[in-house]
């Protein structure tokens, strides 16, 4: 048996150190609460999406936008991933938005680089542009600091590797402690708990490089912390839409809106209708309209498709250098100058990436609690709110902050003493004892194998009724076998098998959700109902588990309170 | 594999195997002199240990399967 480690009791615990959770800690030790805990898998100083950096935060600055935020919600919503936001959610985040970007500043992240507020980037031409531009090459390492100044304890390494529910609300976690190769459990008693486990990559088989699972475009360490909230019995919801991200073939990176040329097809036709020339306030926006744009082109033989920047001016080509750093991404930018590549002179081409579960999950209150009582959630594994880095921000503020005040009513529950955590040290415990098993990679590529040919991405693949219930059927068996054949050698391995069986989980219930919506919406592309029905335009789809069971039902979407 | 690291230039610190997003370093303090990169396929690219190594140690070895495509720019035709 894996050793125990003594009770940790936190008023609230939150689950990973990102934009989110980090927000959220701060919130809520300004708030007054004094016993706020982050358990972060990695470092939450380099850990998560944000890891190196971002460039673009959602916004509504009046200096810029003047006194009306219609333009901004308007353009917000259409915005990426369009309508798969809860426009009562982000009325309210777009409201806040600049007192965030006022405090990010005031600790120091670089809010305004050229010495003033300035939106570019991610905007269709002519229309108000919402992302403010910054540099957050600082964010992770000026957000720890502000956490740790208002007294959050942050135990990194300690993956989360399960919630704890008793009766109707949440009572605690288990988590594991990686410090050494030698794993231990640490149960944690929590008044309430904050999840902010970021988006999920390695569902699906790597589009770019097949046998590398982790060149991901954003952090592949987040990976199914969705699938803790599902087991829980919390709501999910648009988990059934397929989201995909475009950029660089094959070095899979995102910060596409970074990149301020055109996409041009080879004889250099533009392959949008957005732009002819490249441009720093606009860039080209063809991708974020039509998702599927790369991996259509090829499929029709009229590709491949290149981001061409050659037209751009020797200053805009050191703004887009400049504005990449602050994106984070560094990496690529040394890789393409040890191989020789100037996008100034050269012609990159682009790809469609696999599926991720990016602003697809859970789905929460406008003040971030969910539909388990105690449990919030913030940032990207949200499923109502779209995603990025600005609505973690709010998520994880306002979250950090209800949560604090709930806390103050709530006593603890002996979450070491249930079922749950029990049988979730024997299960895990039986990995450690079984080092000769099967490696969590087999278990992890099974399931992408699965989830690619059976719940694919549209619109040039297709589900059914046949189809998911196939995949269903074989999700089952692969979770049967990985519990009993998975082995683990140490804690890192550990750790990587109960990704897994949360990635397993994530599929289980978009599968569930693939199923129980009939018609053919956005990427979601039913063969056996090949239309969209009218009478869902208003309404999201939930799928959870009611003791042990899959559940879906209907609910409208919120709209703005007037 | 990635990341590599220049023994010549590391002073053990473990400021990478710390900071990793995918924790992919082993490290004892007690008895390690360097870090070793233990799980190099988990690699994310994120650059964190290059960025942070107080002696500039680590540089990335992207994998040639990672390889860019691209093109001469003067190739894609003036038409545009």
């Amino acid at each position: 048996m894996i050793p125990v480690k003594q009770v940790i009791e936190a008023d609230l615990l939150i689950v990973g150190g990102g934009i989110g959770g980090l927000m959220a800690g701060i919130a809520a030790g300004k708030a007054g609460c004094k016993n706020v805990v982050i358990m972060e898998k990695s470092h939450a100083r380099r850990s998560g999406s944000g890891a190196t950096g971002n460039d673009h935060f959602n916004a509504y600055v009046p200096a810029i936008h003047g006194d009306d935020i219609e333009p901004v919600f308007q353009q917000t919503m259409q915005s990426l991933i369009g309508s798969f936001k809860e426009p009562s959610l982000m009325h309210k985040f777009l409201e806040k938005s600049f007192d965030l970007v006022k405090m990010w500043d005031e600790w120091g992240v670089n809010m305004r680089p050229t010495g003033d507020w300035e939106c570019k980037g991610h905007a269709l031409p002519g229309k108000t542009r919402a992302f403010l531009k910054y540099d957050g090459s600082d964010q992770k390492k000026v957000l720890v600091r502000e956490a740790k100044n208002v007294g959050v304890k942050f135990y990194n390494h300690h993956p989360v590797i399960e919630l704890i529910r008793i009766g109707d609300r949440i009572a605690g976690a288990l988590a594991l402690d990686t410090t050494t190769e030698e794993p231990s459990f640490v149960p944690v008693r929590a008044k309430t708990v904050l999840l902010a486990t970021g988006l999920t990559h390695r569902l699906y088989l790597n589009a770019p490089t097949p046998a590398y699972m982790f060149n991901t475009g954003h952090c592949p360490n987040c990976a199914g912390g969705q699938g803790l909230a599902w087991r829980v019995g919390a709501k999910m919801v648009n988990l059934e839409f397929p989201y995909t991200h475009a950029g660089p073939k094959y070095f899979e990176r995102c910060g596409k809106a970074t990149w301020i040329g055109v996409y041009r097809y080879s004889d250099g036709k533009p392959v949008g209708p957005f732009t002819n020339k490249s441009d720093t306030l606009y860039g080209d926006v063809t991708s974020d309209i039509w998702n599927s744009v790369f991996e259509d082109v090829m499929r029709k033989g009229t590709g491949p498709a290149y981001m061409d920047c050659s037209d751009a001016s020797k200053e805009d080509m050191d703004y887009m250098r400049w504005a990449m750093k602050g994106e984070g991404l560094t990496a690529l930018l040394d890789h393409m100058d040890k191989e020789g590549i100037d996008p100034h002179k050269n012609g990159v081409e682009f790809m469609r990436y696999e599926p991720i579960l990016h602003g697809r999950g859970v789905d929460v209150q406008d003040n971030g609690e969910t539909s388990v009582k105690g449990l919030f959630a913030a940032g990207d594994l949200v499923g109502n709110g779209g995603c990025g880095i600005a609505l973690a921000a709010y998520l994880g503020w306002v979250g950090g902050q209800a949560a604090a005040e709930q806390a103050k009513t709530v006593e603890f529950q002996k979450a070491e003493e249930t079922a749950a955590m029990k049988e979730k040290m024997e299960l895990f415990s039986s990995f450690m004892d079984r080092a000769e098993g099967a490696d969590w990679k087999e278990a992890n590529m099974a399931l992408q194998q699965i989830m690619s040919d059976y719940a694919p991405a549209g619109p040039n693949k297709v589900r059914s009724e046949t189809l998911l219930k196939a995949g269903l059927n074989y999700l089952g068996q692969l979770r049967q076998k990985a519990k009993e054949q998975m082995g683990a050698t140490c804690s890192h391995t550990l750790m990587r098998a109960a990704e897994v069986l949360d990635l397993i989980d994530c599929g289980e219930a978009l599968m569930n959700a693939a199923l129980a919506r009939k018609e053919t919406r956005a990427n979601h592309i039913r063969a056996d109902f090949p239309f969209t029905n009218p009478l869902l335009g208003d309404k999201f789809l939930n799928v959870y588990l009611e003791d042990g069971e899959v559940k879906t039902s209907w609910r409208e979407i919120r709209q703005v309170e007037k | 594999m990635p990341p590599v690291i220049d023994k010549t230039k590391c002073i053990g610190c473990g400021t990478c195997a710390e900071i990793c997003n995918s924790s992919l370093f082993v490290f004892n303090r007690e008895k390690d002199k360097y870090p070793q990169v233990k799980f190099p396929e988990e690699c994310w690219h994120c650059d964190s240990c290059v960025l942070d190594c107080p002696t500039k140690a680590i540089s990335l070895r992207v994998p040639l399967a990672y390889s860019l495509m691209h093109v001469d720019a003067s190739s894609i035709h003036e038409n545009k």
